[in-house]
């Protein structure tokens, strides 16, 4: 990008800055792609795994695969599954539901704080793939927002969920739900579901960039929220970056590559990172790779954890 | 206190008004998406089991697991035009009635207890009940029908046959009747039934049935608090004098 006759921009690290460049073979362009390939296997294999499982009597060793939905579920008739945010609406309400669903609400917990909290939000989410698609036209056609709104309003959208469902005695966002409502839609029989979603998309396209997935649902508050424990992350790795800013043109959650703070902490941590990866696969210098949060060690690691220590003994 | 801290204090309390208002709001038209969804309950037809209204609406994840554990692909998750609150599980009788499993097998799978897995016998599950058109049953119009009588699960339970006998210029009818202490609104009458539409339906109980209430005894029931006391008198001194009545009044009688 940098015509000859000036000398190369270089990064904080003292090397030349580099963009992105998409490669021209197959390979190369696959091998970009390949977590957003990766991403979209999972997201239709879950629901494929419903839909055969509902529609077509899945079944592996005389068990059903995965009867449900994203709600709650059940794996090989075995193993209960379930949504926590909807199952903390649900006792929000006052009535304490069975064992089987807190069980199902811890092991999805457990699963998510893990790999990550919202890494429901990009792998598994059914309105993700529309959301992309949203972002991705916007991208293209170079729309930009109509205002600003700040993307802690979902806290807000969230903890008003939990209040309506106690003054209303009914899950609040389950009973509105457009992720409920597709994904039940695409498993068991088309209504009128997709207006929903045709707004959502709308929205995001027209009206304001990532408004729904960024600004908005409540369930990825409460998976950012969850977030701040996950155990797969986003590494950072300072001395590499040359602050190019390809990450963050991509990022559907910019604030979150805060790269003073992801240099301290060496990764991106805040719960809000979905681990989509499109940083990942666009960094010129592979500065950014998933990483264990466990085997991540900060870059000045001795000098603020010793004598915090001290202290305590 | 200098302008500049009484400046921003004023905007901290406009930030935090702008803040509640905007919940307030998004709360309210929030709330009257959901009641306007509640409103619908009363005419969803319900899978076995399932707790009173209030109590199913907080309880039910829209999960669909009863849905696919129904062997006759009877029960459906409501979409968002089915004028029931969207993703709870109906049926509609007319097209597919609950065939009254004897292992309920849409019960047990219910992760949330919105179906409430005490049922274990499903003649004592409520779905609805049935309530019969008389101005267009056939029964009721002098025709031999009862094709409810023979379909009903619950023959001479939920459904008997009343013989109401010929008069003059009268035909004799035999005429169905539904009894809802055990009628469990499975709605295979309703299916079955020839009319055009059909003549008996099944509909939550709450919106049909009536109620006595306390302040009318039927003393001629035997079960009926005045009765036993009326059976009661003889060992008081009242009731005694009631018996002598009696004796008087059958004096001579064979």
């Amino acid at each position: 990008m940098t015509s000859p006759g000036k000398p190369l921009k270089t990064g904080p690290n003292g090397r030349p800055v580099r963009p992105f460049v998409m490669p021209a073979s197959l390979g190369g362009k696959l091998y970009v792609w390949h977590l957003l390939l990766m991403r979209r296997a999972v997201q239709l294999g879950v629901l494929l795994l419903f839909v055969g499982t509902v529609r077509w009597g899945w079944e592996l060793a005389g068990r059903p695969v995965l009867t449900g939905n994203l709600s709650s579920s059940e794996l090989f008739g075995l193993v209960p599954l379930a949504d926590p945010f909807a199952t903390l609406q649900i006792m929000m309400t006052g009535h304490l539901p069975l064992q089987e669903l807190l069980l199902g609400a811890v092991i999805i917990l457990v699963f998510y704080a893990l790999l990550g909290g919202r890494s429901w939000c990009s792998w598994v989410c059914p309105i993700n793939m529309v959301t992309d698609l949203s972002a991705w036209l916007r991208r293209r056609l170079n729309i930009s927002d109509m205002f600003h709104l700040s993307r802690n309003i979902r806290y807000t959208v969230l903890a008003l969920a939990l209040v309506l469902s106690v003054l209303t005695g009914v899950a609040a966002f389950e009973w509105i739900s457009p992720i409920s409502m597709l994904h039940r839609e695409l498993i068991y029989g088309i209504g009128l579901g997709w207006t929903a979603v045709l707004g959502i998309f709308l929205f995001d396209l027209f009206i304001l960039r990532n408004g729904w997935c960024g600004h908005l649902c409540p369930l990825g508050a409460f998976y950012a929220l969850l977030g701040r424990l996950a155990q797969v992350r986003v590494g950072f790795d300072a001395p590499s970056c040359t602050h190019c800013g390809e990450c963050a043109r991509l990022c559907p959650e910019p604030q979150v590559l805060n790269l003073k703070e992801a240099a301290a902490a060496g990764m991106i941590a805040s719960g809000e990172c979905s681990n989509c990866g499109r940083c990942i696969s666009v960094c010129p210098e592979d500065t950014l790779q998933f990483r264990l949060r466990y085997l991540i060690e900060p870059p000045n690691h001795s000098e603020t954890t010793e004598p915090r220590q001290r202290r305590a003994a | 206190m200098n302008k500049q801290a009484a400046i921003s204090r004023r905007d901290f309390f406009a930030r935090v008004g702008q803040g509640a208002a905007l919940a307030a709001t998004g709360g309210l038209v929030w709330s009257y998406l959901l009641g306007q969804q509640a409103q619908a309950t009363p005419y969803a037809i319900r899978p076995p089991g399932a707790l009173a209204e209030a109590g199913f609406n907080a309880s039910c994840i829209k999960c669909g697991q009863c849905v696919d554990a129904c062997p006759y692909d009877t029960l459906k998750l409501a979409t968002a035009d089915s004028g029931i609150p969207i993703g709870t599980p109906y049926f509609i009788p007319r097209e597919t009635p609950c065939y009254m499993c004897e292992d309920i097998p849409c019960v047990p799978v219910c992760p949330t207890g919105a179906l409430d897995h005490a049922l274990d016998d499903i003649d004592d599950s409520r779905m609805g009940l049935a309530v019969i058109d008389i101005e267009n049953c056939l029964s009721w119009q002098g025709l031999r029908c009862e094709i409810c009588f023979r379909e009903c699960p619950l023959q001479g339970r939920a459904i008997s046959i009343e013989h109401h006998p010929r008069r003059i210029s009268k035909h004799a009818m035999f005429v169905p009747l539904v009894h809802s202490d055990a009628c469990t609104g499975c709605g295979i009458c309703e299916k079955a039934c020839p009319t055009q539409k059909a003549a008996i339906r099944v509909l939550q109980a709450d919106l049909v049935q009536g109620e006595i209430g306390d302040h009318y005894r039927l003393g001629w029931t035997i079960d009926s608090p005045i009765t036993q006391d009326f059976k009661a008198a003889p060992d008081s001194a009242a009731g005694s004098a009631a018996a002598t009545g009696l004796d008087y009044l059958n004096e001579g009688a064979p």
